[in-house]
């Protein structure tokens, strides 16, 4: 297959960026787009130019570091990760336009690879369940219905790759947000922090710099783990009841205070 | 109340406000909307309709008084409404300042009602402004002597419908605004159910469908009162 | 500098050195641990908040290392190349973890999971350790359980299991087909809610590079920040390595891409012993190579050989459609070979065979590297709803991967490196002998033996991380006198200065080749030589190319970009140059085992039927390699291996 890409490519994190158009000709359709990649930047190595800085690491579709919004659709035409992307689903003599993860909230370091720390952040203001190692009981004596494992394993399997974000016209990151909160609130271990973590979360995720939920669902349509619109409706419906509850007052995170801890 | 205020400071907090608010000026459009439809029963129903909503509420309340209270209410949903959709519009224009250069929706058509809110609700906006120039203060859309303003105690409200109507430019413009009004309550009573979380899995699927019927039956309701006039289904009485 | 770039010819007349003293306590084995955990020395909770302690690497091992200590009040700095701890290779894991649970009444017990991991790893591991990692097996499920990890459930409520790995109870614990995802991401919350309130200070996008040592005990590392190209000196207490295993040797693997050995290397150069690092596993059902691009490889769950045939076509390089091939054309080279395991021969068996086949030309699809894993008996057996059921999300993996449909294709599989049982040396408290410095999880040697069964990496990862370290690091800073120092200690510096020169040195040799070219040749190199199965010809062959590999590398490699911004090539230079040094400690110690054992196959050392012969009078050892200066041939320590409850024997699959 003969290509030609169009690649988001920009130095640092202060400058700006601009599209440029690379040939890559003899690229087979069994290659995943990052080996289509990796083969551009040896021939960009072979002509002595700087190679495409892009992330990813474990190339199987579960580290979630990788990340590129293909032909104007995060990690490209089939729901997966970039990764796992095969170049049998382009066509010989396609142009694809490469660019990096879009949002305030996500600044570009380099040409694709952005910073997603603002997830790392959202969930350390309480995107976990307060217990230390050790003291812990049995396993098994709490009961939770397959139902209830089922349904936080659906949102737990969040990779947390940041495409719900790349997507959303509001690069708003509730499906993430709204995964976590729903992935530990379908558990009874996550009931006792429940309305605490919801609005900790949110107002960390808002303090980001993401946009508003509008419900467009694009985030659903993209996301390579398929987390349903359901968790941002869960999580809306968590922070309404906070507000009415007596408990969901406490600081988590950064923001606790000593005594909160 | 403090927690209030805490609701309102986050994103969510501000849809809140949208699906609240929205839901009253939903039953303010329904309503509005199963009253026109007497106009499908003569003229003199539907001026004694237009003439007994002075007395509702009778006999708690007084000649008018709950009618100004549902405008002061339905004035303050609206303000408050548009108020959140701007703040929101803002921050969501804030969060993504760099547009990609080539755009592609992965949506399916049906949720093309989400792409239009914004701009919808600006058009319907501006509606408003013309319905209540046009039907309530009779100032614009009318040649001379058609508009009988209720105010002066006599109710000729049939008559002004079917003037109204009766010029084509207007209808169109009503129907055009009816088909954004109907995509309006489509994507925003779907909303509403995910903002107040009354949307999961199992649910969704009704609540969609429900979303879509009321919107097909308010913009349906509301088309057919211009079509009939256009058509001689309903004439002057 | 000076570059080894010298053959050295003369591996064979290794230096027998000190015996190691592992600190394993004596006693009956069931009461070991606590007896340790009495008689080590304590920090008290106000005193804790005194003490730096650095981990690099946030996957299971140091993510829940980190979250720990900073429970308990020590101040923690934590490090991860990737760009948020939630990332880790842990995240990989499929099956599941073991814990000694005998939630299903089948007779497991901790002595029974104990004695299946010695004789998994065929007898090359510290009993004491082993049975430890069973004992606290069991705390590790309740503490993921208590921090919200949805393990699958039975309709009861109760906690569901699995069988794997051959094991004849159920006791591997799951998450669908994500355990590793699910426990890693228990790990990184309990570890974000630390760094929430400030009792870790987490640094990503960040490698270590270099480790400080201030009068001999471990004090600090020095690091590049891959955003900014910022070398940096941090310095603590005590030092965890918990940077998993050395797989990327082989430049294809299931390893992440950024997988590295570079902070383990740089310790062994610093003084820490590298233990068994000959002692790879491959696993053999990967998908298989489709071509020089080829940038990594996909494992596909064991569980496929329950119900898969593996074969080959007879005929030597038949490139028939393989549903053309008719049945009598088929060689079943693992029936026929092992009439009663059959297909499910254990993993180095299967892996051997596949690659045997291969080299005599049969092998199938594009490359000739691969075999089919065919169901068409099984989809005809028991038809495809129920093959659908057992298998259709590792179908599904691999359609999208290779675009072929399983369901009416036979499959194509190969081995693949997955897993290095070698690493740095550690005695039975987690300390290498480098005082100070610390290894947890596939970095260290320890609980494996020269084989590690399945579900069990998640078990070793977690258990150093939550249960063992915690308690022994305080040991040694109680123990310990510890100087006050800081990053502007001379040692520090020297230290920096030593890394910005091999960094300059990287960017200024501007030769020709990419540094992808010189991983891929010795990474091919590697795998045949040293791969699933090694002779005395083959690994002096691999002793005689690698330094030929590294002389060109630091002539002709290179490396464009800066050194102060992002510089991915930069990254892969700096850690291929430390992995074409491990290349050759890991082809010295295979040419020194001339048994086999486990994942280190020695053609010369095997049963008349082809398996694996130990030699437990000469090699019942932990062979710890001591790094003795550049240039210079390493020297071989010996931690002999004492057997008091599980008693070595022969494996046999016939």
């Amino acid at each position: 297959m003969d290509l030609r890409l169009r690649i988001w490519r920009q130095k640092n994190k202060n400058t700006t960026g601009k599209l440029v158009t690379y040939e890559l000709p003899g690229i087979s359709p069994d290659m995943s787009f990052l080996e289509m990649l990796d083969v551009l930047n040896e021939r960009l190595i072979e002509q002595g130019e700087e190679p495409v800085a892009f992330d990813h690491d474990c190339r199987e579709g579960i580290c979630g570091m990788c990340g590129l919004v293909i032909n104007g659709v995060a990690h490209g035409p089939e729901v997966t990760t970039t990764c796992q992307l095969h170049m049998r689903h382009f066509k010989d003599g396609d142009t694809i336009t490469i660019e990096p993860w879009r949002a305030k909230a996500f600044p570009i370091l380099k040409d694709l690879v952005v910073d997603r720390s603002a997830f790392d952040r959202i969930i350390q203001a309480g995107g976990y369940i307060s217990v230390s190692t050790g003291g812990t009981p049995d396993a098994n004596a709490i009961l939770i219905s397959k139902e209830s494992a089922d349904a936080a394993m659906d949102a737990a399997a969040c990779i947390g790759c940041g495409a719900c974000v790349a997507a959303c016209p509001n690069g708003s990151a509730m499906l993430f947000t709204g995964a976590k909160i729903a992935h530990l609130s379908h558990l009874p271990q996550g009931q006792p922090e429940r309305y605490d973590r919801v609005r900790n979360m949110v107002q960390a995720m808002d303090a980001e710099g993401f946009g508003g939920c509008t419900n467009y669902g694009e985030c659903a349509a993209v996301c390579p783990k398929e987390i349903k619109l359901d968790v941002i409706a869960r999580m809306n419906g968590d922070l309404i009841k906070s507000t009415f509850l007596s408990s969901g007052t406490r600081k988590m995170g950064p923001n606790a205070t000593r005594n909160g801890k | 109340m403090t927690g209030v205020m805490t609701l309102y400071q986050t994103s969510i907090g501000k849809k809140v406000v949208m699906a609240v608010t929205g839901a009253i000026l939903l039953g303010f459009v329904f309503v509005h909307m199963f009253g026109n439809l007497k106009i499908y029963s003569g003229p003199v129903a539907l001026n004694e309709y237009a003439e007994q909503l002075r007395y509702l509420g009778k006999p708690i309340f007084g000649h008018e008084q709950l009618l100004w209270i549902a405008r002061v209410v339905l004035l303050g949903a609206v303000v408050m409404h548009i108020t959140s959709a701007v703040q929101l519009t803002m921050q969501s224009n804030s969060s993504r300042p760099l547009p990609y250069s080539v755009n592609t929706r992965t949506q399916p058509a049906y949720r093309y009602a989400s792409y239009t809110m914004r701009w919808g609700g600006v058009v319907l906006f501006l509606f408003i402004i013309f319905h209540l120039l046009h039907f309530t203060f009779g100032v614009v859309g009318y040649s001379s002597g058609q508009f009988v303003n209720p105010h002066g105690g006599v109710y000729e409200v049939y008559n002004n419908v079917v003037y109204g109507f009766m010029n084509p430019i207007v209808s169109i413009f009503y129907i055009a605004a009816m088909i954004a009004l109907g995509l309006h309550i489509y994507h925003g009573t779907w909303s509403m159910f995910q903002t107040l979380g009354i949307s999961n899995e199992k649910v969704s699927g009704t609540l969609r469908g429900f979303a879509a019927a009321l919107a097909l039956v308010i913009a349906l309701g509301n088309i057919s009162i211009p079509i009939a006039v256009l058509t001689g289904i309903i004439g002057l009485s | 500098m000076t570059i080894e770039t010298q053959p050295r010819t003369d591996i064979r007349q290794v230096e027998y050195t000190v015996t190691l003293d592992s600190k394993t306590p004596t006693g009956p084995i069931q009461d070991r641990w606590d007896q340790h955990k009495f008689d080590m020395k304590l920090i008290s909770p106000a005193n804790r908040r005194r003490f730096t302690i650095i981990i690099v690497g946030t996957g299971l091992a140091g993510g829940s290392a980190a979250a720990t200590l900073a429970e308990m009040g020590y101040n923690v700095i934590a490090f991860c190349y990737q760009d948020s701890p939630r990332r880790a290779h842990s995240i990989a894991a499929q099956g599941g973890i073991n814990a000694a649970k005998n939630y299903r009444n089948d007779g497991d017990s901790i002595y029974r999971l104990f004695y299946d991991t010695v004789k998994g790893g065929d007898f090359r591991s510290r009993e004491s350790n082993v049975y430890r990692l069973a004992q606290v097996s069991v705390n590790i499920i309740d503490q993921c359980v208590a921090q919200g990890v949805p393990f699958a459930r039975e309709y009861g409520g109760l906690l569901d299991n699995r069988s794997f790995g051959g094991a004849q109870v159920a006791r591997t614990f799951y998450a669908r087909g994500q355990t590793g995802q699910q426990l890693l991401l228990g790990a990184y919350q309990a570890l974000a809610r630390q760094i929430g309130l400030g009792k870790v200070r987490m640094h990503t996008r960040t490698e270590m590079l270099d480790l400080i040592l201030i009068n001999g005990r471990a004090r600090g590392i020095v690091t590049r920040d891959m955003t900014t190209g910022k070398i940096e000196r941090h310095v603590a207490d005590a030092v965890v390595l918990a940077t998993g295993g050395y797989g990327n040797v082989f430049y294809l693997s299931t390893n992440a891409k950024g997988c590295n050995a570079t902070a383990i290397w740089r310790a062994h150069k610093r003084g820490a012993y590298f233990a068994n690092p000959c002692f790879t596993q491959i696993h053999p059902t990967c998908i298989p190579v489709t071509g020089d691009h080829q940038s990594k490889l996909t494992l596909m769950s064991e569980s496929l050989r329950n119900d898969g045939r593996i074969w080959v076509p007879k005929k030597i390089g038949d490139k028939r459609d393989p549903r053309d091939i008719p049945e009598d054309e088929r060689y079943y080279f693992l029936e026929e070979r092992y009439p009663s395991f059959g297909n499910l021969v254990p993993r180095d068996v299967a892996s051997r065979n596949a690659k045997a086949v291969c080299d005599e030309g049969r092998g199938v699809g594009p490359s000739g590297l691969g075999v089919y894993l065919d169901f068409a008996d099984a989809i005809s057996r028991l038809g495809v709803q129920t093959i659908r059921d057992r298998y259709g999300n590792l179908f599904d993996i691999y359609e999208k991967i290779t675009g072929e449909d399983p369901y009416t294709v036979p499959m194509r599989i190969y081995p693949a490196v997955h897993y290095t049982m070698g690493g740095l040396w550690v005695d039975y408290e987690l300390q290498s002998t480098i005082p100070g410095l610390f290894v947890i999880g596939e970095a260290n040697f320890s609980d494996h033996g020269a084989n590690r069964l399945g579900a069990s990496a998640l078990m070793q990862g977690l258990a150093d991380g939550y249960f063992v370290l915690p308690y022994t690091i305080g040991n040694y800073l109680a123990q310990t006198k510890l100087e006050k120092v800081s990053v502007d200690d001379p040692a520090a510096r020297e230290v920096e200065a030593e890394v910005n020169q091999r960094i300059t040195n990287l960017l200024s040799i501007n030769g020709k080749r990419s540094v992808d070219s010189f991983h891929r040749e010795l990474g091919n190199l590697m795998w045949n030589n040293c791969g699933m199965a090694r002779n005395e010809a083959g690994l002096k062959e691999a002793l005689r190319r690698i330094p030929e590999i590294r002389a060109e590398f630091y002539e002709n490699v290179r490396v464009l970009g800066e050194k102060e911004a992002i510089n991915q090539s930069l990254e892969k230079a700096g850690r291929v140059a430390d992995f074409m040094e491990l290349a050759e400690l890991m082809c010295i110690d295979a040419l020194h085992r001339t048994e086999s054992c486990g994942g280190h196959f020695r053609e010369e050392s095997q049963t008349p039927e082809g398996e694996a012969q130990r030699d437990d009078a000469n090699f019942s050892y932990v062979a710890a390699w001591e790094y003795t200066g550049n240039g210079a041939r390493p020297a071989l320590n010996k931690e002999p291996l004492n057997f008091e409850y599980v008693k070595p024997s022969q494996r046999s699959y016939k």
